[in-house]
């Protein structure tokens, strides 16, 4: 556990639904090391996504530890773990989130902002840029495609170089020629700022680019495969 | 057969329910409901009014004159026409009150009765006793407010003029009050035949004397009214009958009414804006619907006729709700309505103010739901593939446009023939009109602005989001501005207003003032009430005048009410005077005044701003009853006259040779200081006790609760707007919960934590409320220095404590409706919310 940045041990998830209360993960364990690329795989409910929301603290744990940068998640009310993502980590989702109230500068510079960041904006311009989106800055996410949202949301996600990146299908909203420039730069800018890298995916060839994949199947870890040799 | 589809396309739609639309019912309901329920208690008091006319004015038909008492031969043919008359006096004079050899004085207006008094109605007394016992033998009733003013009990002495009378019972009720209209003191009823050694009806004095008389059953008023001008109004006789007994009350009531139903419009104004944002909601809802519907073959007409009789079905629908409040609310209140009212009222279901109130309802429904509705047939089946934000700022078409403006022309030409007062209500049009557009501009200027102010912001994101939200492309400050704005600009606009009379007339009016008018002075008594008055170093000024009354009863051998209507200078009997020369304070504004000697034909001197409304000119001959005789002067010059300070001022100057030859007597005003006041009533009341002192204050404290009771009025029809208002902000803070929870739930995933979220919804709410509260000021402030400088003509101070109040209501509405809907988004877990979007 020493070297892992992210700890699950034998972590249970039950979501109240429609039918009543529905365990969704059953008892995970798992470890994610520093720069570790790990993609999470499974058919549609197998718990992937949930797991993703677990490690990121935006799902609560029904019961077991959940450990990351050393911090136990678990032990932290709301705001202790807002504020902990703010400070160590990044999440992209499929829907990229932005907030359309807000421009493209304004959703990348939000978290550096959050953070106390003197020059958010400018590492939110050069974030952008990084991401080929510096001449759209001040569009709103309404005037942009779906591609540039995400590139903006996975500039967000980075921006404050965080240590543990989260990214829950990144693609699945794009075409082929998007998504594989969004799984370059995702991939790309982790390694660049050391980050872990950990991602929900169901396309094949996205979990191939991992160091590790970890099967779901009914809340459950089937199988994990180490890619990193190949 | 287009409509026919669309009638079943709306069909289906509608099986939705009413979700969604609870506002925009709502917004409708209180407008109409607003509406019909003043129109309700209007027409509940003009019929009540009507029922008891007879009652009110004491009889079926009144003869009235001014001065004097009917001759024998108009007494005679009243006598003739009537089963039973009766003789009422009515003048203002002093109660006197000896205690100790210190007399106290307080000002009444006495109503002196025969024997056959009241005709109708009961004069109820405390004690109960008959008005035969109370009255005879000198005997008197009087206001219990004045009774107590003057310590007066059951039993004790007071004096009229010269003659002493023993107050025997106070009055409980007297039947024809209301009918009397506005007096300046509290009433006493004496015996006339008691009156006769007291002084007070001396010829020249102040009176006028009413004949109430009871009609045989089954006489035409019309025709008995005909009769009776025909014969006598050549000799100042004035005709009432019992079809409006109460005229004054009557057209205050109806003016009353007419300007609160005005204000009852901007409240609908308001809430069309909430309907307008309730049914863009709603169409940005179903727009994959109407693109999947074109997409299917619906032709735009399909489209239009489909939302359009879903929008219509809604709207009357929430007419009907409006109307059910708008009857019912003041017939469940009528007995507590009834208890605070001078005035008799018949509480019943009155259809003429619903039939108006629905016809409002209608008009601002279609106003205000005609662009979104036109809006929905832009959409194109490849909306399905695109944001639902493409080309939603195209202008619906021309036909639109027009169809808005004939509404909008439809709908003030409505008001006008409503309201009976159409210059009244194109001001208040034009004043909500311009109200709208400076807040339309201010909401833009707003957005514009926070769009701006997100760089300065950078750093400190709580105030960043905040701008953010209000500058960005899916807030709502467009309609929390229009609809908090406009309910506020209306009660900044009354604040203003109220807040400049109240103090021109309670601050600046007793500075330049009189102390007192004195009226029914003799002419044999001017010289020692000048003497009194000139050797009192306290007094400042003197202005003493001779006053005449009299009916203009022709304009250029024209009946003067035909040739200028309803004019106030022409409703009733007017002071004249005459003079040799005009005084120093004249200024002849056109014509030449008469030569100091003139003997020659009448000649008239008019105010020259009456003259003016009235369409007088140069030469225009203007014949005046005075006493029974007609005299027709003609008009040779205009002079200034400004009433605005309380002094003397008379519509007509008459040459002396003219008319002072008829009996008068004299008007004084006297400007002394305030703590001499006491002493000269006192001496004066001691030397002439005929003489009938007015002391200002008192007057301008009868006018300020006359005007405290309007203002309340017109704040109650304000506080519906800003209701309709705070709806529509609900509805708007309710439309954006949902954005704003999505908002909270990425906010937390970065980081921020739920105090931070809820200081920027804060900031949010109080930046906008502010910003409307600060426009509705502006616009506010802006109205009520245009009524003051052009209407009232009169200096305009911004009164602070109305404007503070506003703009901290409006802070306050909108912290209360934004933080209201900021509980969910709060406690909402971020990864269900954005789960629900994947």
């Amino acid at each position: 556990m020493s070297d892992a940045v992210v700890s699950l041990q034998d972590v249970t998830l039950r979501l109240k639904g429609n039918a009543g209360l529905v365990e969704i993960l059953h008892g995970i364990s798992l470890d994610v090391k520093q720069g570790e690329t790990l993609g999470l795989v499974g058919p549609s409910g197998s718990g992937k996504s949930s797991l993703l929301m677990v490690m990121g603290g935006l799902e609560r744990a029904s019961s077991g530890q959940v450990h990351a940068l050393g911090q136990d998640l678990t032990a932290m009310d709301e705001d202790a773990l807002a504020r902990f993502r703010r400070d160590h980590m990044g999440v992209v989702f499929q829907s990229f989130h932005l907030i359309p109230t807000m421009t493209a500068m304004e959703n990348v510079a939000t978290p550096l902002e959050l953070a106390g960041d003197r020059d958010a904006f400018d590492k939110a311009q050069d974030m952008l840029g990084r991401v080929g989106l510096g001449h759209r800055s001040d569009h709103y996410p309404a005037q942009m495609s779906g591609g540039e949202q995400q590139r903006v949301a996975l500039a967000r996600a980075l921006a404050p170089q965080p240590r543990i990146l989260l990214a829950d299908e990144p693609t699945g909203n794009l075409d082929g020629v998007n998504g594989a420039a969004i799984v370059d730069l995702l991939f790309g800018l982790s390694q660049e700022h050391g980050a872990s890298l950990i991602l929900v995916t169901h396309a094949p060839d996205l979990a191939a680019r991992c160091d590790r994949v970890v099967h779901l199947r009914d809340g459950r870890v089937d199988s994990t495969e180490l890619r990193a040799a190949e | 057969m287009s409509l026919a589809i669309s009638a079943r396309f709306a069909r289906r739609e509608l099986r939705g329910g009413l979700r969604g639309f609870r506002i925009f019912l709502a917004c409708l309901a209180l407008g109409v409901a607003a509406i019909a329920g003043v129109g309700s208690v209007r027409s509940a008091i003009q019929a009540g009014l009507e029922d008891q006319g007879a009652v009110l004015l004491g009889g079926d038909a009144q003869a009235e004159f001014t001065y004097r008492f009917a001759t024998d031969e108009e007494r005679a043919w009243l006598d003739s026409i009537a089963t039973s008359v009766s003789e009422v006096t009515d003048f203002r004079s002093m109660v006197t009150v000896n205690r100790n050899d210190v007399a106290e004085r307080g000002l009444t207006q006495v109503k002196s009765v025969d024997s056959a008094y009241p005709l109708l109605g009961e004069l109820v007394l405390d004690p109960a006793i008959s008005i035969e016992q109370a009255l005879a033998d000198k005997g008197a009733v009087m206001a219990p407010i004045l009774a107590d003013r003057l310590g007066l009990s059951t039993g004790d002495s007071f004096r009229l003029g010269t003659q002493d009378f023993i107050l025997r019972a106070t009055i409980t009720t007297e039947p024809d009050d209301a009918g009397d209209g506005f007096g300046l003191g509290p009433r006493t009823i004496v015996r006339t035949t008691d009156l006769a050694d007291s002084g007070l009806l001396a010829q020249g004095s102040l009176f006028e004397t009413e004949y109430r008389m009871v009609l045989p059953a089954g006489s035409d008023l019309d025709e008995v009214r005909g009769q009776a001008l025909e014969q006598f109004e050549d000799s100042g006789l004035r005709w009432r009958d019992s079809r409006n007994g109460a005229p004054g009350i009557s057209r205050f009531v109806d003016r009353l009414g007419s300007f609160l139903v005005l204000v009852g419009l901007s409240g609908l104004a308001v809430g069309g804006i909430g309907v307008s944002a309730a049914v863009r909601a709603y169409l940005a809802r179903k727009t994959s619907v109407i693109a999947t519907l074109r997409t299917l073959g619906a032709s735009r007409a399909t489209i239009f006729q489909t939302y359009f009789l879903q929008i219509g079905a809604l709207s009357l629908l929430g007419i009907a709700i409006g109307l059910v409040l708008g009857a019912m609310i003041p017939l469940v209140f009528a007995p507590l309505i009834s208890a605070a009212l001078p005035v008799p009222t018949l509480f019943t279901l009155h259809v003429a103010p619903l039939a108006e109130a629905a016809l409002y309802g209608v008009l601002t429904a279609l106003l205000f739901t005609l662009w979104p509705l036109a809006r929905a047939e832009e959409v194109r089946a490849a909306t399905l593939f695109r944001d639902a934000l493409d080309g939603a700022n195209v202008l619906p078409a021309w036909r639109y446009v027009i169809a808005t403006l004939v509404l909008m022309g439809l709908l003030v030409g409505t008001a006008m023939v409503f309201s009976g007062n159409p210059t009244l209500t194109l001001w208040t049009a034009g004043g909500i009109l311009g109200a709208l557009i400076v807040l339309v501009a201010a909401a833009w200027g707003i957005r514009w602005l926070a769009r701006r102010s997100t760089r300065a912001a950078r750093g400190r994101p709580v105030l960043r989001w905040a701008l953010g939200a209000i500058g960005g492309p899916r807030e709502s400050a467009g309609s929390v501005v229009l609809s908090l704005g406009l309910g506020l600009t209306v009660l900044a606009a009354i604040g203003q207003i109220d807040g400049n009379l109240r103090s021109a007339i309670e601050r600046d009016l007793p500075e330049i003032a009189p102390s007192y008018f004195f009226v029914d002075i003799q002419r044999d008594q001017m010289p020692g009430y000048l003497e009194r008055l000139e050797n009192d170093p306290a007094v400042r000024r003197i202005d003493s005048a001779p006053m005449l009354r009299g009916v203009i009863t022709k304009i250029n051998g024209q009946s003067a009410i035909e040739v200028v209507g309803e004019h106030w200078v022409v409703r009733g009997d007017r002071g004249i005077t005459y003079a040799a020369q005009p005084d120093a304070r004249t200024t002849v504004t056109e014509g030449e005044w008469w030569p100091e000697d003139y003997t020659g034909p009448p000649q008239i001197s008019f105010a020259a701003e009456e003259a003016e409304e009235m369409g007088l000119k140069m030469g225009d001959e203007v014949t005046v009853n005075i006493l029974g005789r007609d005299i027709t002067a003609t008009i040779t010059s205009f002079r200034e006259v400004d009433f605005s300070t309380a002094g003397i001022g008379f519509v007509m100057t008459m040459n002396p040779a003219s008319v002072s030859g008829a009996p008068h007597t004299f008007i004084s005003t006297v400007y002394a200081e305030e703590a001499a006041e006491v002493q000269i009533l006192r001496d004066l009341g001691d030397m002439y006790p005929n003489i009938t002192a007015i002391r200002i204050r008192d007057a301008i404290e009868r006018v300020s609760a006359l005007l405290d009771g309007i203002a309340e009025a017109v704040r109650w029809g304000a506080a519906a707007t800003l209701l309709t208002g705070f709806l529509v902000l609900i509805g708007a803070a309710a439309a954006g919960e949902g954005a704003r929870t999505y908002e909270a739930a990425v906010l937390r995933t970065l980081g921020a934590s739920r105090a931070r979220i809820l200081r920027s919804f804060a900031l949010r709410s109080g930046l906008l409320g502010a910003a409307a509260g600060l426009v509705a000021l502006a616009a506010g402030i802006g109205g009520g220095w245009a009524i003051m400088t052009f209407v009232m003509e009169t200096d305009y101070v911004v009164i602070w404590s109305s404007a503070l109040t506003i703009i901290i209501g409006g802070i306050l509405a909108t912290l209360l409706a934004g933080l209201a809907f900021a509980w969910r988004p709060m406690a909402a877990r971020p990864a269900g919310i954005l789960r629900a979007r994947e």
